[in-house]
C-alpha cells in the first residue's frame, strides 16, 4: 500500500469538442482544441519539465522550464500558454532545450537553501524533481550574491507555515488563492528581486487568508507546508475517504504514517470538490485522537453518581437489559432510537432497523427533523423527491444564482468557491437573507440585489417574486403546460397575483422595497438559466416547508427546473444528513422515504427482517421529549447527536433528558446530551470505519477506514451488539453488507455496491437499473412524480413577534472555523478563528443600550436567557441581531422556543424576539447548567488493583 | 495641491470621484497620494472596499510602484538618476557624496525631515548627466555641491 498518485496534466483540460492532432517528439497525439502542448505531452505519456504549471490553475508561463520547439516556429515557446495546432511538431527534448533548462534551474537554485536532507518536503518537492529532471550538476553564480535565504518564516496559522527563503514565486499559491478558492488574499508584494509571495501587508492569521488550504496544495517547494508534515514527516501510504464536516462531502486523501494521519490532502478525482478543501476538512481532524475522547464504556445507576469504566460486554448486556426492563414495565413504545446525521448510512441504517426490528415501535428520528426535515417534506409534495434536483458542477451553467437563507462561504465553503468562480465569470446573483452574508459583497463578487428582510417573513417575500412573474407575464408556460398540473398552476397563479401577495403591499412586513423585488423576480425569470440555492434560514421556520414549497413553485413556473444550471437545492449541513433521511431515520419512512403505513413495503421489510412491523408512525424527537417529561418515554438510544446543545428550548430538553430511565450515548467525547445519560458507549471517528456518506447532491461516496477504532468497535458494531443482546441477531461482518441489503430493499438504491463505488468512485441516487451510473441531474424529461405539482402557499406570520419586551429577533448561523455543536472544531486550532460565540447587533441598537463592541450582553427571549459578548456591525439590519451556537457555554439554545414547522416540526431557530441588555455575567441558567454540568460529568477513579 | 494630513473624509470622497473609471486603482491611488503624499494603510482598506478587491491586491499594486509611497516624504524629494548612461558620468560616485553629505541611504530622510532621497531609473535627460530631480524639477550635469546646497535652501514657498 503506498501513496496514491495523481498526475498533474499542467494545464486544465480544454473543453472544446473538435480534436487537433500534432506530433510530440515523433509520436502522433490527438486532443481537443485548445489544449496546451504541456497537457497533449502529458496525455500522451511525455512530462515536460515545470514548475509555475498545475492543472489546477490556468497557465502563467513565468518559470521557463517548460520550454520546447516547434518545427517551422522560431524560438522556444513555454507549452504550458502554446495551444496545440493541427499537423504541429514538437520537440521537447533537444540540446537547446537541456541547455536552457539547466540554465534555468541553475538560477532558481542559486537562491534556493541547499538543506535537502533535512526540508520537511524532502520527497515530495518540484524543484527537486525537476532539478533531477533537468540534470543540474552545479551552479556557477555561487550561493555569496545577494538573495533571499534569511528571509523571515510566517509560522502564524495554526496550521502552516511560510518560509519565503524557499520561494520560488512562481505564483501558484497567489492564483490558487485567486483561481480556485476565489479569496485573492495572496498577491506579489514589490517588484524584481523584492518580488515576494504575501498575504496582504501582515502576517498569515491576521489577513484575508480562510485556511482553505488551495496555497499549500499547490506550493512545488516547502515554501508553504503543512506543520503536521513538518512534525511528523512525510506520509508513506494514503487512502481515498470522504470528509466527515459539512454536506459537500469533499473526497480526501488521508495521507497516513502507520495509523497516523499526515494531513489530508483533497483529492482531484473527488466528484463534489475536484480537489479543493476548507480549512475543515482540510486541517481540522485532530479532533480524532484528542485527549478527550472516550475509549471506554461506563454506566452509572444515576446522572448524578460518577461514572464507571466497564467492558463493553458489560456495558452492552446492561443496556439492553434496561431497554427489556422498560419495555416491560412501561409498554413496548416506552423506548426508541435518534440516528445520527454524523454517521455512516449502514449505521443508520442498522439504528433504525435496531428500533423498528427489535425495540418493536417506530419511535426513531435523526437531526435532520431540525434542520432540513421541510425540504424532504416540501421538495417530495411538489417534484416527488426528497432532494436537491441538480450536483454541484450543475452551478457551472447557472446564469442567475439565488441564494435563500444559506450562507455558503461559511457553512458549504467548497462549494461556495465553485459559485463564486462562476459568479467571477459574470453569472448574476440575487441574496435573500436577513444578514448580509459574505456573498453580498466580497472581492470580484457583487450581489446584483440583496434583499434583507425580517426574519420570519420568507414565505411573503416568495409569494411577492411570484406575483411579478405571474403579473408581468413571465411564466415558462411551455414549460408549465408540459411538465406540470395546469389546474392547479391557474389556482396557484390566481392566488399569488392577488393583491395582497404583490410586492408593494409586502414591501412593508419584509422590509424590503418592492422596487427591488420586482427587479430581483424579473432577473431570476428572465435572466438564462436560474439556479436556487437555500438553507437553514429557509427551513427552520414555523413555515419552512411552506417556502420550500414556494421555491419549487417559482422554478416551475419559470422552467428552471430539469437540466444543468437551474434547480432547487438544499445545501445540507451535515456530512450526512441526506443519507440518515435516505435511509429511514423517520418514524414515519422506511429507506427511500416509504411510508410505515405502506404495506407493500411492510411487508417487504417483514420478510427481510422476519419480524412484525408497526404500521403507525413513531415518535419524533419534540414528541419524545414530551413523551419523556409526561412520564410515557423512558429510554432512549442516541447515537452520535447532542439534542442538549442543539435541539430548541434547552431547559426543556434537558427536562426530557433528566426523566429518562436508560439514556444511552453513543459519541465520540461526552457531549452535553452525555450529562443525562446512563450508559456512554464510545463512538467511532471517520477515519475508524468503513462506510458511506450521502452529500447535498445525493452523492454517496465511500468512507473509508484508515486506523482501528480507538475504543475498539466502530459504531455499527455497536449497534450489533445491541440487538444480539436484546435477542435479535444481525449477521453482518462488514458494512457493504449492510449497503446490500439497503440496496435490496431500497429501489433508489437497487444499483449501489462497494465494488460500484470503487469503479466509479462516487454515484448520485436514484442509482438503479434505470440509472446505472446514477443521477446527477433530476426530474429531465418529467417530474419523478408525474405532473410538478403547484401548491398554494399563504403566508402565515410566526406567533413569535417582537413586543415591548422583546424588541429585537434574533436569527441564528454558523461561521467557517466552526462546525455545528463544535464538538469537533472546539477540539482544534480553529478555535484560534472563533473561540467564543458572540452577538451581531447594529450600531443603533446597541447605542440606544449602550452596549459597546466586546461588552457581555444578556439575550433574553420568553424561553430562557443566556449571556455572550457583543460585536456591534452593520451585517445585521436594525431590529436584527445574529449569533452562532457553536458553544455550549453560550447555548443559545436557551433562548430559542418551541415553535416550529406546521408540517414537519422543524424547530423555528432562525425566529425568537429577544431583548438585549448589558449583563454583568452569566445568566441564572448557565451558573445552575455549569454546576450541574460539572457535577454530572464526574468520572471515578479505578481502584487500584 | 501641496499634501495635507490624513483625513479618511476626504480620502473618501477621493476615492469616490475615481471609482467609476475603468481599472480605477491607479487614477485613484494616483490621486490619494497627490492629497496626503502618501498611502496609508488605512487607504488600502478603503480602496480594497470601495473597489470590491482584496487588501492583499491592492497591497500588491502600491508595492509594486516605488513612487506610491508608504509614509510620508521630507519636505522636499531628491532624486538621483542610477542608469547606465548617468552612471558612465559619476552617477554612483555623486549618489555616494550626496548620501554621505545628507546622512542617508536611498529611501530615506534627513533627521530634520527635509529631504528624501530616492533613487530613479532614467529621467530622459542622458544628454546632460549626470540628472537629477528636485521636488519635479529636472536638474541636469548635476554635481554633489549644487545639490547640497539646494538641500540645504529654504524650503520654496509656492513651488511645487
Amino acid at each position: 500500500m503506498g501513496l496514491v498518485q495523481e498526475t498533474d496534466y499542467g494545464t486544465p483540460a480544454a473543453t472544446a469538442t473538435e480534436m487537433v492532432t500534432l506530433t510530440i517528439d515523433g509520436a502522433a497525439v490527438t486532443v481537443p482544441a485548445g489544449t496546451s502542448i504541456m497537457r497533449a505531452a502529458m496525455d500522451s505519456g511525455v512530462a515536460i519539465p515545470k514548475l509555475c504549471a498545475t492543472d489546477s490553475l490556468n497557465a502563467f508561463g513565468s518559470c521557463r522550464l517548460c520550454l520546447v520547439e516547434i518545427a517551422g516556429r522560431n524560438g522556444t515557446p513555454a507549452s504550458c500558454t502554446t495551444p496545440v495546432a493541427a499537423g504541429m511538431q514538437v520537440s521537447t527534448q533537444t540540446p537547446t532545450l537541456k541547455k536552457l533548462r539547466r540554465g534555468v534551474m541553475e538560477l532558481y537554485i542559486s537562491d534556493h537553501p541547499l538543506d535537502c536532507l533535512t526540508c520537511a518536503a524532502n520527497g515530495d518537492c518540484e524543484l527537486q524533481d525537476m532539478a533531477g529532471a533537468v540534470g543540474l550538476r552545479d551552479v556557477r553564480y555561487g550561493f555569496e550574491g545577494e538573495n533571499h535565504l534569511t528571509a523571515p518564516k510566517d509560522i502564524s496559522n495554526p496550521y502552516f507555515d511560510f518560509d519565503p527563503s524557499k520561494c520560488i514565486v512562481c505564483s501558484r499559491c497567489v492564483r490558487a488563492c485567486e483561481e480556485t478558492q476565489g479569496t485573492f488574499a495572496l498577491t506579489i508584494q514589490g517588484r524584481g528581486f523584492e518580488s515576494k509571495v504575501a498575504p496582504g501587508m501582515g502576517e498569515f492569521l491576521k489577513s484575508e487568508c480562510v485556511s482553505c488550504g488551495a496555497c499549500v496544495q499547490a506550493c512545488p517547494t516547502a515554501t508553504l507546508i503543512e506543520k503536521s508534515v513538518v512534525e511528523t514527516g512525510q506520509p508513506e501510504h494514503s487512502v481515498v475517504t470522504t470528509c466527515a464536516y459539512c454536506g459537500v462531502g469533499c473526497a480526501f486523501k488521508a495521507e497516513m504514517r502507520g495509523n497516523e494521519v499526515v494531513r489530508m490532502v483533497p483529492y482531484k478525482d473527488g466528484k463534489a470538490n475536484h480537489g479543493h478543501s476548507c480549512v475543515k476538512g482540510r486541517f481540522a481532524w485532530g479532533y480524532a485522537t484528542h485527549k478527550d475522547r472516550i475509549t471506554k464504556p461506563m454506566i452509572r445507576a444515576k446522572i448524578t453518581d460518577p461514572w464507571r469504566e466497564v467492558s463493553w460486554d458489560e456495558a452492552i448486556a446492561h443496556t439492553a437489559s434496561e431497554f427489556l426492563r422498560i419495555q416491560k414495565t412501561y409498554g413496548k413504545g416506552a423506548i426508541g432510537g435518534i440516528t445520527s446525521s454524523r454517521c455512516t448510512n449502514e449505521e443508520t441504517y442498522l439504528v433504525q432497523k435496531l428500533v423498528r426490528a427489535v425495540f418493536g415501535n417506530n419511535n426513531v428520528d435523526t437531526c435532520a427533523r431540525v434542520c432540513h426535515s421541510p425540504t424532504g417534506y416540501g421538495l417530495k409534495t411538489t417534484f416527488g423527491t426528497s432532494a436537491g434536483t441538480q450536483d454541484f458542477d450543475s452551478v457551472d451553467e447557472a446564469d442567475v444564482i439565488v441564494v435563500i437563507g444559506a450562507n455558503p462561504t461559511d457553512g458549504h465553503p467548497v462549494f461556495a468557491a465553485r459559485m463564486k468562480k462562476r459568479l467571477r465569470e459574470g453569472a448574476r446573483l440575487i441574496v435573500i437573507d436577513p444578514r448580509r452574508i459574505d456573498l453580498v459583497r466580497t472581492p470580484h463578487v457583487e450581489a446584483d440585489y440583496h434583499l434583507p428582510l425580517l426574519p420570519g417573513t420568507n414565505v411573503a417575500m416568495a409569494n411577492a417574486l411570484a406575483h411579478v412573474i405571474v403579473t408581468e407575464g413571465l411564466v415558462n408556460e411551455t414549460f408549465v403546460r408540459e411538465r406540470c398540473d395546469w389546474d392547479e398552476f391557474q389556482s396557484w397563479a390566481a392566488f399569488v397575483a392577488q393583491a395582497h401577495n404583490s410586492p408593494e403591499a409586502v414591501a412593508g412586513m419584509t422590509g424590503v422595497p418592492a422596487e427591488n423585488i420586482r427587479k430581483a423576480a424579473r432577473l431570476y425569470a428572465t435572466g438564462g438559466n436560474g439556479a436556487i440555492y437555500y438553507g437553514l434560514g429557509v427551513t427552520e421556520h414555523s413555515q419552512g416547508t411552506t417556502m420550500v414549497m414556494c421555491m419549487a413553485n417559482l422554478a416551475m413556473a419559470t422552467g428552471n427546473i430539469g437540466r444543468r444550471g437551474v434547480g432547487v437545492n438544499p445545501l445540507r449541513g451535515q456530512n450526512n444528513v441526506q443519507g440518515s433521511c435516505d435511509m429511514g431515520s423517520f418514524p414515519h419512512e422506511f429507506s427511500g422515504y416509504r411510508h410505515v403505513s405502506d404495506a407493500a413495503t411492510r411487508t417487504m421489510f417483514e420478510s427481510l427482517w422476519g419480524v412484525a412491523l408497526e404500521s403507525e408512525p413513531g415518535l419524533r424527537i419534540p414528541n419524545m421529549f414530551d413523551a419523556a417529561v409526561d412520564g410515557s418515554f423512558k429510554g432512549l438510544y442516541v447515537q452520535g447527536e447532542d439534542m442538549v446543545q442543539s435541539d430548541p428550548e434547552t431547559a426543556h430538553v434537558v427536562a426530557g433528558m433528566s426523566a429518562l430511565e436508560c439514556l444511552v450515548v453513543q459519541d465520540l467525547f461526552l457531549n452535553e446530551t452525555a450529562k443525562f445519560a446512563h450508559v456512554f458507549l464510545p463512538g467511532s471517528s471517520f477515519l475508524e470505519k468503513d462506510g458511506t456518506f450521502t452529500n447535498a447532491e445525493r452523492r454517496i461516496s465511500r468512507v473509508r477506514k484508515v486506523m482501528p477504532p480507538l475504543a475498539g468497535k466502530a459504531d455499527w458494531e455497536t449497534t450489533l451488539a445491541i440487538a444480539k443482546a436484546m435477542g435479535f441477531a444481525m449477521h453482518y461482518s462488514h458494512p457493504s453488507e449492510i449497503m446490500d441489503e439497503i440496496a435490496t430493499a431500497t429501489p433508489t438504491f437497487a444499483g449501489v455496491s462497494y465494488k460500484k463505488l470503487d469503479e466509479l468512485g462516487s454515484v448520485q441516487w436514484p442509482c438503479n437499473d434505470k440509472a446505472e451510473a446514477g443521477t446527477p441531474i433530476m426530474h429531465i424529461d418529467g417530474f419523478v412524480r408525474g405532473k410538478g405539482k403547484f401548491v398554494i402557499t399563504e403566508y402565515v406570520p410566526t406567533d413569535e413577534r417582537t413586543s415591548a419586551r422583546f424588541p429585537l429577533l434574533l436569527t441564528t448561523g454558523r461561521i467557517l472555523s466552526q462546525y455545528n455543536v463544535g464538538a469537533q472544531t472546539r477540539r482544534t486550532q480553529n478555535v484560534v478563528w472563533h473561540e467564543e460565540d458572540r452577538l451581531e447587533i447594529h450600531p443603533f441598537d446597541a447605542e440606544s443600550r449602550g452596549v459597546r463592541e466586546g461588552d457581555l450582553v444578556k439575550v433574553q427571549s420568553r424561553a430562557g436567557a443566556t449571556s455572550l459578548r457583543a460585536r456591534i456591525t452593520d451585517r445585521v439590519a436594525p431590529g436584527v441581531v445574529y449569533t452562532t451556537f457553536h458553544h455550549p457555554d453560550t447555548q443559545i439554545n436557551v433562548v430559542t422556543t418551541d415553535y416550529s414547522d406546521w408540517a414537519t416540526n422543524c424547530p423555528e431557530y432562525k425566529v425568537t424576539a429577544v431583548q438585549v441588555l448589558l449583563s454583568n455575567g452569566p445568566s441564572e441558567w448557565q451558573e445552575r447548567y455549569r454546576e450541574m454540568s460539572e457535577a454530572n460529568t464526574r468520572i471515578a477513579t479505578p481502584a487500584a488493583e | 495641491m501641496p499634501a495635507t494630513a490624513w483625513d479618511e473624509t476626504r480620502a473618501q470622497a477621493i476615492i469616490d470621484a475615481h471609482k467609476a473609471t475603468d481599472g480605477a486603482a491607479l487614477p485613484v491611488l494616483h490621486a490619494l497620494q497627490a492629497a496626503f503624499g502618501f498611502i496609508a494603510d488605512r487607504a488600502i482598506e478603503m480602496v480594497a472596499d470601495t473597489l470590491n478587491l482584496s487588501r492583499a491586491e491592492v497591497h500588491g499594486v502600491v508595492s509594486f510602484y516605488h513612487d506610491f509611497r508608504r509614509a510620508p516624504a521630507g519636505a522636499h524629494v531628491l532624486k538621483l538618476c542610477r542608469s547606465e548612461a548617468c552612471q558612465a558620468v559619476g552617477a554612483d560616485k555623486l549618489a555616494a557624496e550626496v548620501r554621505g553629505a545628507l546622512n542617508v541611504d536611498w529611501h530615506e530622510t534627513t533627521a530634520d525631515g527635509r529631504i528624501t532621497l530616492e533613487p530613479v531609473f532614467c529621467l530622459g535627460l542622458c544628454s546632460c548627466a549626470p540628472s537629477a530631480m528636485f521636488d519635479g524639477r529636472p536638474i541636469g550635469r548635476a554635481d554633489a555641491k549644487g545639490l547640497t546646497a539646494l538641500a540645504q535652501e529654504k524650503p520654496m514657498s509656492g513651488k511645487a
